[in-house]
């Protein structure tokens, strides 16, 4: 069976499902049909070509990182330059691909969570470009954290609207739209930001973002002139690796996910889901959590937010489960150092998310060798992380003395 | 099956139908407001009229639930509640009363604990029924098996917007009762209700064909709601945040929170006999 034809029935082998109140059966069955039809549709396929090319800033490059190769030595380094797209991160993909959904679907409102703001700020583009109406959930405490995106969000013209409940972070924001979409299930369209949730969410997502898996493809016979030897992309909930790996599964290509490792994996603070998780049903799919025995869902670490998710996508759980992708961690520290190095190197600032990717290839470059290439898709760009890396800095220089 | 002892549950409302009256559910959180007093608030409940006790096992992430019942359930949590826990609570209800006890708790905790382990423990406990409300239909193959052979009855829910053809196939597995959502959101009160409920309480009614008992929650606190819910053609009815909503008022101390709570049974007992 070819990897690519997954899900069958809505599950990766055991894993994704459908484990939801009964209210949100039929929106899911209705967005199911919606988004099957609209995927054969020529006309939705030309307006979200004409999008992503004209509004997101698609086709990204694929730039070879020379300094940061000759540095670390060993393979070359290639990174997909997804933090250039418009927003700065690869989240616009999704958001385009699903307001337009929305508004074929004939959905006058559009509600969606956001973490630190990456996903709810794309979401806010793709609405005001399509003329949505729209409402972001997001954790009280991720608000006070981010407030500059709160604000940017509202710029964009979305309601923004705090939770208060549980944990008060990005868990709990997916909690309080699920809930918003089960009071209102008829005119609501729920825009998921990631390749988690019931199915069809971890299905579309996946098929939106894998436009990055299709470039990459491409460019790689014009750059490399043939395939990578190795693939890495780093794993929250999953939704840019998922992209950037698709293209990939039923080839020969090593293929990493990189987890966040936070204060190390013994620490028990750190987001590593599938490094050091089990199995669960979280958000209306079974898959692997961060859970204490009981299976109460654990509070995360990472110091890149949009990695501090305790959950992650099915068809992870299920590639990890055939081994088809290796799954690792890299920790807050190596990310931040990783960080420095490519901006150092290569005047490039990547998304702390993406950092955990760099560093994990930097890691392995020289297990493969000077002949070897390997991909590194750069999932966002790191203005948004400055501020905290300043910090983080600060507080390791004077903890080391 | 013959030889089968009859579920507590279908005892309880078999009884309680053929008396031309209606049930009524009471819901609690096990855990709430602490392990101690949430014993006493079981009994004032049952005391006041509840015929069926639902005891909530509070999960991290209740989609299902508003804001009253999440309350509950964090400061549950809080106080280290656990479904072995919770378990040893409904086995001390059970002691003192012989009400039907039904769980309800999220899939993540019975699956984490496995599906037999979970059910069989119940079992054990005294817990008579099971609702786990994101647990669908086509996922429910495991949890069907295993609570058919412990003659626990898996009781599913439906909603007003679930199309005739899934009502029906979903009347033909649920056991105990079938559970109406009676509203578009979550649990909590509710001042007023739609036509849409009303039609919902109708047309599910008529799906069931006597197949098994229709009870109808979410958002009833009243008696007046009690009435057009059971005028509609419930059989019978669940309250659950009203009965949270006034541990949370309380502020007279203990007794004068448990006789709120008998008393609010009482009055609601009231509404579900036949006028």
């Amino acid at each position: 069976m070819r990897l690519k034809h997954y899900p069958i029935d809505g599950r990766f082998g055991r894993f994704g499902g459908r484990y939801v109140p009964e209210t949100l059966i039929p929106a899911l069955e209705e967005l199911e049909k919606a988004y099957m039809d609209a995927r054969d549709d020529k006309d939705f396929k030309k307006d979200l070509e004409y999008y992503l090319k004209h509004y997101a800033g698609r086709p990204t490059q694929l730039y070879h990182a020379k300094n940061l190769s000759d540095a670390v030595g060993g393979a070359g380094i290639y990174l997909k330059r997804e933090d250039l797209l418009h927003g700065g991160a690869h989240k616009i993909n999704n958001t385009i691909g699903q307001a337009l959904l929305a508004r074929r679907m004939g959905k006058e409102r559009v509600i969606a969570e956001t973490g630190a703001g990456q996903h709810g700020v794309a979401t806010a583009m793709a609405c005001a470009a399509l003329g949505l109406r729209c409402e972001i959930y997001m954790g009280a405490k991720d608000a006070e954290r981010q407030r500059l995106n709160v604000f940017r969000m509202e710029l964009l013209g979305a309601k923004v609207n705090r939770v208060y409940s549980g944990s008060q972070t990005l868990k709990d924001a997916i909690n309080e739209a699920l809930r918003d979409w089960i009071t209102n299930v008829k005119n609501t369209y729920y825009l998921l930001g990631s390749v988690v949730g019931p199915h069809p969410y971890p299905m579309m997502v996946r098929d939106f973002q894998s436009v990055i898996g299709r470039e990459i493809r491409k460019q790689c016979m014009n750059v490399i002139g043939g395939m990578p030897d190795a693939i890495v992309a780093c794993v929250g909930g999953g939704s840019n690796a998922m992209g950037t790996f698709y293209e990939f599964l039923d080839s020969k290509v090593d293929l990493y996910g990189v987890e966040a490792g936070g204060h190390g994996l013994a620490s028990k603070e750190h987001s590593a889901t599938l490094c050091a998780g089990s199995e669960g049903v979280l958000h209306g799919m079974l898959t692997y959590l961060l859970q204490d025995e009981n299976g109460q869902i654990m509070d995360t670490h990472s110091i890149a937010a949009g990695l501090d998710y305790p959950g992650v996508g099915p068809e992870h759980a299920f590639l990890k489960s055939i081994e088809r992708v290796k799954y690792v961690s890299v920790t807050d520290d190596e990310a931040v150092d990783a960080f420095m190095n490519l901006a150092k190197y290569e005047g490039i600032i990547p998304a702390l998310e993406a950092a955990h990717a760099v560093a994990y290839t930097m890691r392995i470059a020289k297990d493969y060798g000077n002949d070897a290439s390997i991909v590194v898709t750069l999932s966002g760009r790191g203005d948004k992380d400055v501020e905290v890396v300043k910090r983080y800095l600060e507080e390791r220089s004077s903890s080391h003395g | 099956m013959g030889s089968r002892r009859e579920n507590p549950i279908d005892t309880r409302l078999r009884e309680i139908m053929a008396r031309g009256e209606h049930a009524l559910i009471g819901y609690m959180v096990a855990g709430y407001p602490d392990e101690r007093t949430c014993l006493d608030v079981a009994i004032a409940m049952i005391d006041g009229g509840v015929d069926i006790l639902e005891i909530g096992i509070p999960f991290s992430d209740p989609i299902a639930d508003g804001p009253t019942i999440q309350r509950a359930s964090y400061i549950a949590l809080s106080n280290g509640i656990t479904p072995l826990k919770a378990f040893n609570i409904a086995k001390s209800i059970k002691d003192a009363s012989d009400t039907p006890l039904v769980a309800m708790t999220y899939y993540n905790i019975v699956y984490r604990l496995g599906v037999e382990r979970f059910i069989a423990m119940a079992k054990e406990h005294g817990i008579d029924g099971l609702i786990v409300p994101d647990l669908t239909y086509e996922e429910a193959d495991d949890a069907i098996r295993v609570a058919h052979m412990h003659d626990m009855d898996l009781i599913f829910l439906v909603a007003p917007n679930t199309s005739d053809e899934r009502l029906n196939m979903i009347a033909g597995v649920s056991k105990g009762f079938l559970y109406l959502v009676s509203v578009y959101g979550t649990t909590g009160e509710r001042d007023r209700f739609y036509d849409y409920t009303t039609n919902a309480i109708r047309r599910v009614k008529g799906m069931i064909m006597g197949r098994v008992p229709l009870a109808v929650g979410f958002g009833i606190s009243r008696k007046e709601h009690a009435r057009v819910m059971i005028d509609a053609g419930a059989d019978a009815i669940v309250v659950g945040s009203a009965f949270i909503n006034l541990m949370e008022k309380s502020k007279d101390g203990k007794d004068s929170m448990l006789i709120d709570i008998r008393q609010l049974a009482c009055e609601l007992k009231q509404a579900t006999r036949s006028v």
